[in-house]
């Protein structure tokens, strides 16, 4: 059977599927359609889409990152910690100091992978070791609340259009804008054509001339930025500064970026098809409730829908592999 | 083999031998500073009952990297066995009245069989997706670690569960001739593994796998089944550690022992296993592991809090990397 061309392109089947769930959970509960339930999903794909495009930059690359939670949760608190310190109000400031934070740890996980030559996965898993360690053993253990969260952040993460009668967060526009810029400079500059190719192959990459040095390190800084800046978003969307905060993200999000298609091994993966990833594990998440499944059941869900979608992924690559392309 | 030649211990990549520098190192410092509380009898007793636990799970990770993988669903595997054999003695068969010893001997034996079936399973299904499936090892068992810690979950609804028989906490509390049950297990794991590795074609064989995977298929090894076994050991010993981690605190809970999990891998490869395969010993994994107890117990006397401590498990894991980069490349 002949599919026309853009049904081939995994971003498709992804979206298929979300189509699919979609349906199938209005129809058995219709409390799914209402405004205020979907302006809530859309809303929950922010934060967790904006360290999606970090984890996707990584996994090009064919490497992994668990350490942009740990980034995230210490921009975060670092930032507000700050703005409390000196009693600023303000968004522009804070959200670039939040972004810097998080690309100087970024430059940290790049020197260990890129010039000792580490794998990926221990290095983070390291690196997100020292940073929570020195933020709640040296910065503090307590949660800001929403009484001395600064007022600017929470006036900013806030803000809201009225559509139906409901409220949909300005963030998810946020959060489009970030993710556009990712494929303008994934599809429309030499480093990201770079990215590509490093992460098909490395050595070959280099022989061709890129400059893997430098594609190494601007592919875990800008990793690094994003989780920060979604750091501080988070907080200024839920009012309070909490430096335990996001522990277990990493396998949300990795789980959203293989969901939308990207490859492990590098080379492959899109902004679209993390973007429809990131909003059918969303969707997955938070629909348990209107399916009436117990909650506990969660992890389950979650876990299952990693290997099933990796399960896919890696016959996919096989069935590739022997057509020989 | 032949005479002992202390040259071949030293020149498998001097790992060894640096790993006893750096335990000698940290002892001295230790020992130096806070000589009045480290040099106590009872301070190396309660580490030889705590670290076996970590030990065996870190066992385990250097066995899945051995084949080029890694196994992020050990904790999961060691809570979800310890979390059954909790059900299991508390609903299923709870302990009667007059129970003789020997009845409740046979009742934690069943439940420790229970358990480590759990790990068994757990493993051959990594293995299954890892080998036959194909799924990269990170994501496979990020996604069935998952699985195992959402049915830990879903089986006691969050808070711990309690009430193990008195034997099983003598898996984790008890004394074997004054030598803590802990150690005494984990000697018995510890050179089981080693003989396994070193002395059977087994063990040779899943070394050619991670060393090169091209060669051993072309060799006429079944690296398949080779893999599947490997994690379904790594499944056992998994839960062997979660035995031993509720048979010492007597409770088992979804979320014990998750700061375990860093900490292997870092035992595992400061213990001179190499992640991307092929190389890796028993010995150096022991040594990695006294090192590091060495190094927290004496923090923790000095008065750091738990989260320095583990900025410094993570530094050290970089700092060693950073150590293993300039060596290679002087070379």
């Amino acid at each position: 059977m002949r599919l026309p061309a853009f049904l081939h392109r995994s971003e498709a089947a992804v979206a298929l599927v979300l189509l699919a769930a979609i349906v199938i959970i209005g129809a058995i509960n219709p409390a799914f359609w209402q405004p205020d339930n979907i302006f809530n999903l859309v809303r929950a794909n922010v934060v967790i889409g904006i360290m999606a495009l970090a984890v996707l930059l990584v996994m090009i690359s064919g490497g992994i990152d668990v350490s942009f939670p740990a980034f995230a949760a210490a921009a975060m608190y670092l930032t507000v910690i700050a703005m409390n310190h000196f009693g600023y109000q303000g968004v522009v400031l804070p959200f670039i100091a939040a972004t810097l934070i998080g690309a100087f740890c970024g430059l940290l996980n790049a020197v260990f992978i890129h010039t000792f030559r580490m794998i990926p996965l221990i290095v983070t898993l390291g690196t997100a070791s020292v940073v929570r360690g020195l933020l709640l053993g040296l910065v503090g253990t307590s949660i800001v609340n929403i009484d001395r969260m600064p007022q600017s952040l929470i006036g900013f993460g806030r803000s809201t259009v009225s559509i139906a009668g409901s409220q949909l967060t300005l963030m998810i526009f946020v959060y489009l804008g970030l993710a556009v810029l990712v494929w303008l400079f994934l599809t429309r500059t030499m480093l990201g054509r770079g990215l590509h190719a490093y992460g098909g192959d490395p050595e070959s990459a280099r022989r061709v001339g890129f400059p893997t040095r430098r594609i190494v390190y601007a592919v875990y800084i800008a990793a690094g930025a994003l989780a920060g800046f979604a750091g501080l978003l988070h907080a200024s969307m839920i009012w309070l500064a909490n430096p335990r905060d996001f522990v277990g993200y990493e396998l949300d999000v990795i789980a959203a970026v293989v969901l939308g298609g990207a490859s492990i091994f590098g080379g492959r993966g899109s902004v679209l098809g993390t973007i429809l990833g990131v909003a059918l594990l969303v969707l997955i998440k938070n629909s348990l409730i209107i399916l009436r499944v117990d909650n506990t059941w969660q992890s389950v869900v979650v876990g299952a829908v990693i290997v099933v979608a990796t399960a896919v992924t890696a016959l996919r690559d096989r069935r590739k592999a022997k057509a020989g392309s | 083999m032949g005479k002992f030649d202390f040259r071949r211990i030293i020149d498998r990549d001097n790992n060894i031998a640096q790993l006893l520098i750096i335990t000698l190192v940290i002892f001295a410092t230790m020992s130096f500073l806070e000589p009045s509380r480290f040099l106590r009898y009872y301070n190396f007793e309660s580490i030889s009952f705590i670290f076996p636990e970590l030990g065996i799970l870190a066992i385990a990770m250097m066995l899945a990297m051995l084949t080029g993988g890694i196994d992020l669903s050990v904790i999961g595997v060691a809570n979800l066995s310890g979390i059954l054999a909790g059900v299991f003695f508390t609903r299923i068969m709870v302990a009667e009245p007059g129970a003789t010893g020997l009845e409740e001997v046979m009742r934690v034996g069943s439940g420790a069989l229970l358990a480590m079936m759990v790990g068994l399973i757990a493993g051959l299904i990594n293995g299954l997706l890892i080998a036959k499936t194909k799924i990269t090892p990170i994501l496979a068992t990020l996604g069935t670690g998952q699985i195992f810690v959402g049915l830990c979950v879903v089986l006691t609804g969050g808070p711990a569960i309690t009430g193990f028989p008195a034997y099983w906490g003598m898996i984790g509390n008890g004394k074997v001739f004054g030598i803590a049950a802990p150690l005494v297990l984990f000697l018995l794991v510890a050179i089981t593994i080693a003989l396994v590795l070193t002395r059977t074609p087994f063990g040779t064989k899943l070394m050619l796998i991670g060393t090169n995977p091209r060669a051993a298929v072309f060799a006429g090894l079944r690296s398949e089944r080779m893999i599947i076994l490997s994690y379904m050991t790594t499944g056992v010993l998994a839960s062997i550690a979660g035995i031993m981690l509720s048979g010492r605190t007597n409770a088992a809970k979804s979320d014990y022992g998750t700061s375990y999990l860093l900490q292997a891998v870092l035992i595992a490869v400061l213990g001179g296993t190499n992640p991307a395969g092929g190389r890796g010993t028993v010995l150096g994994v022991s040594i990695a592991v006294i090192a590091l107890m060495l190094l927290s117990s004496g923090f923790q006397m000095m008065r750091f809090s738990n989260h320095l401590i583990d900025f410094i498990w993570g530094a050290f894991l970089l700092i060693v990397i950073a150590i293993n980069a300039f060596r290679n490349r002087a070379r």
